[in-house]
């Protein structure tokens, strides 16, 4: 259990520490609403990530649902709810 | 279609080089790259050199995303097929994606990648493993890689048979291309210098334990006593003649000829009587690829030995070649002498000797070997050697793999291959 929030910021970190980045930077607010595909990230990317943020945050999350999360704000919010 | 099969394009990472022509200028000047194993610490282990590849920083070469999902042998791989591509000159964006294919040979997959993940099953638990696991170790991962990288969804697989596969997966790729594939990137590049491989490879009891690197690997010399490993190879690109030509692509050679035999199981039912008469599978191998190449014994320049550096091994290889060739009768070189073996990896990297080889009039030599008189062999060392005036433009790949893998190719010499001779043939 965590009571951090877990942020965009926090989120985007994990994300390029699981299935690196684009070179031109980390992802920006107007991101939250883009979807994983345009950003370039696959199942395999958000399935690692949502491994991490498990391991780093104490929390469970159902890796279908993680998965199948279209957005960061939709992975943000799961993340959120499972802690 | 002319059902010729021509190499338009080479990518090479190789343990004495970094790209094409710093691998064949080493090459030439009988420079090594054979040292100290650095990758991690060998001293525990019996063997202690290997061949790597100098100066290689992948993120100087490839996009950030593919890093967490990559072994050190698919970034190299990926990085050879793009030098691959850029060197056949050829633009991929104007073909349909599924005329074009991939074609590797593997003969171990990501261990360097798998290892890491299993230590951290083991000492952390399952949270802890990469989901990349799924499929960065795996036999196929460069084929899918290059595939993904350069939209290439034509057919598309990898062939595991040790160090004939490099010979297997480019006869596979000529398959394709006679089906009407414009273009596969073919060949191979491998390496597993990291604990787990090393345990694995040293299982064959093939690896030489010497510790220094200028005697620790001497095919055909009295005192072989193994191999070194290294990592790397080359990748090509292959298309059919007439279509290389049409678009005035740059053209090393023809895939001339092909065959692959295997040794019979020791002590299997199957195994002929040591008096029966029958020749030699690698011996039938040379055979069989001189004959699909349509090349007479005496239309061969040079021969790319297999050179395991281990007795039998090099008493049944010189055996073979003498048997099709004479005894000294046709010039054998193994600069792989230079690299270590590179499995899957090294025979590509021959083909890429082979056809420089052709085009520079020139044969590589074979490093620090002093060749045993009883193998009847004549084995270029010392400086390169200049091609004969007369040559006839072929040469011979021999590659063999663990468990009885004998392949053996024949490239031709660009200007040599049926394509374009049968062109000249309908202008007059």
């Amino acid at each position: 259990m965590s009571d951090q929030v877990i942020t965009l910021e926090v989120l985007a970190r994990t994300l390029r520490e699981s299935a690196g980045s684009d070179e031109h930077g980390e992802l920006s607010s107007e991101a939250l609403d883009t979807g994983f595909d345009e950003l370039g990230y696959d199942s395999l990317a958000l399935l690692e990530t949502a491994a991490r943020l498990e391991r780093d945050h104490g929390i469970e999350l159902d890796d279908d649902a993680a998965t199948s999360a279209k957005t960061p704000r939709e992975l943000l919010e799961l993340a959120n709810s499972a802690r | 279609m002319s059902g010729t099969t021509v190499v338009t394009g080479l990518g090479v990472t190789a343990p004495n080089g970094l790209g094409t022509d710093e691998y064949w200028t080493a090459t030439l000047a009988g420079c090594g790259g054979i040292g100290p194993v650095t990758r991690f610490d060998a001293s525990p282990y019996p063997a202690t050199l290997a061949g790597e590849v100098p100066g290689f920083v992948a993120d100087d070469y490839l996009p950030n995303r593919l890093l967490p999902q990559t072994d050190h042998m698919t970034r190299l791989a990926l990085v050879a097929a793009d030098w691959a591509i850029a060197d056949a000159r050829v633009e991929t964006a104007g073909y349909s994606e599924f005329d074009m294919g991939v074609m590797t040979a593997s003969s171990s997959g990501g261990f360097e990648f798998g290892q890491n993940e299993l230590r951290r099953l083991w000492s952390k638990g399952s949270k802890y493993v990469s989901a990349y696991q799924s499929f960065a170790w795996f036999y196929a991962v460069n084929t899918g890689q290059i595939s993904i990288r350069n939209g290439m969804r034509g057919p598309s697989g990898v062939l595991v048979s040790d160090q004939a596969g490099g010979l297997d997966a480019v006869a596979q790729a000529r398959r394709q291309i006679r089906k009407g594939s414009k273009l596969i990137v073919s060949g191979g590049i491998d390496g597993s210098i990291c604990p787990w491989g090393w345990a694995a490879q040293l299982a064959s009891g093939r690896m030489s334990q010497s510790a220094d690197p200028d005697r620790a690997f001497l095919p055909f010399d009295p005192a072989a006593s193994g191999h070194v490993p290294g990592e790397g190879g080359a990748l090509l690109v292959l298309e059919d003649a007439a279509a290389a030509s049409e678009r005035g692509a740059p053209v090393y050679g023809g895939i001339a000829g092909y065959a692959a035999t295997f040794d019979p199981r020791p002590g299997s039912p199957d195994a002929p009587a040591e008096d029966s008469g029958r020749e030699p599978p690698l011996q039938r191998a040379i055979e069989l690829a001189l004959a699909d190449a349509g090349v007479p014994a005496s239309g061969i320049d040079v021969v790319f030995a297999d050179a395991a550096a281990i007795p039998e091994l090099d008493a049944a290889e010189a055996a073979a070649i003498t048997a099709v060739f004479g005894p000294y009768g046709v010039p054998v070189t193994a600069p792989k002498t230079m690299t270590g073996r590179l499995y899957s990896g090294g025979a590509p990297l021959d083909l890429a000797a082979a056809l420089l080889s052709l085009r520079d009039h020139v044969i590589p030599p074979t490093t620090n070997v002093s060749p045993a008189p009883g193998y009847r062999l004549d084995v270029v060392t010392g400086p390169p050697r200049p091609a004969p005036p007369a040559a006839a433009g072929a040469a011979l790949v021999i590659a063999r793999g663990y468990g009885g893998f004998n392949s053996a190719m024949v490239v031709t010499a660009a200007g040599h291959t049926a394509a374009e001779d049968s062109t000249e043939g309908s202008k007059s």
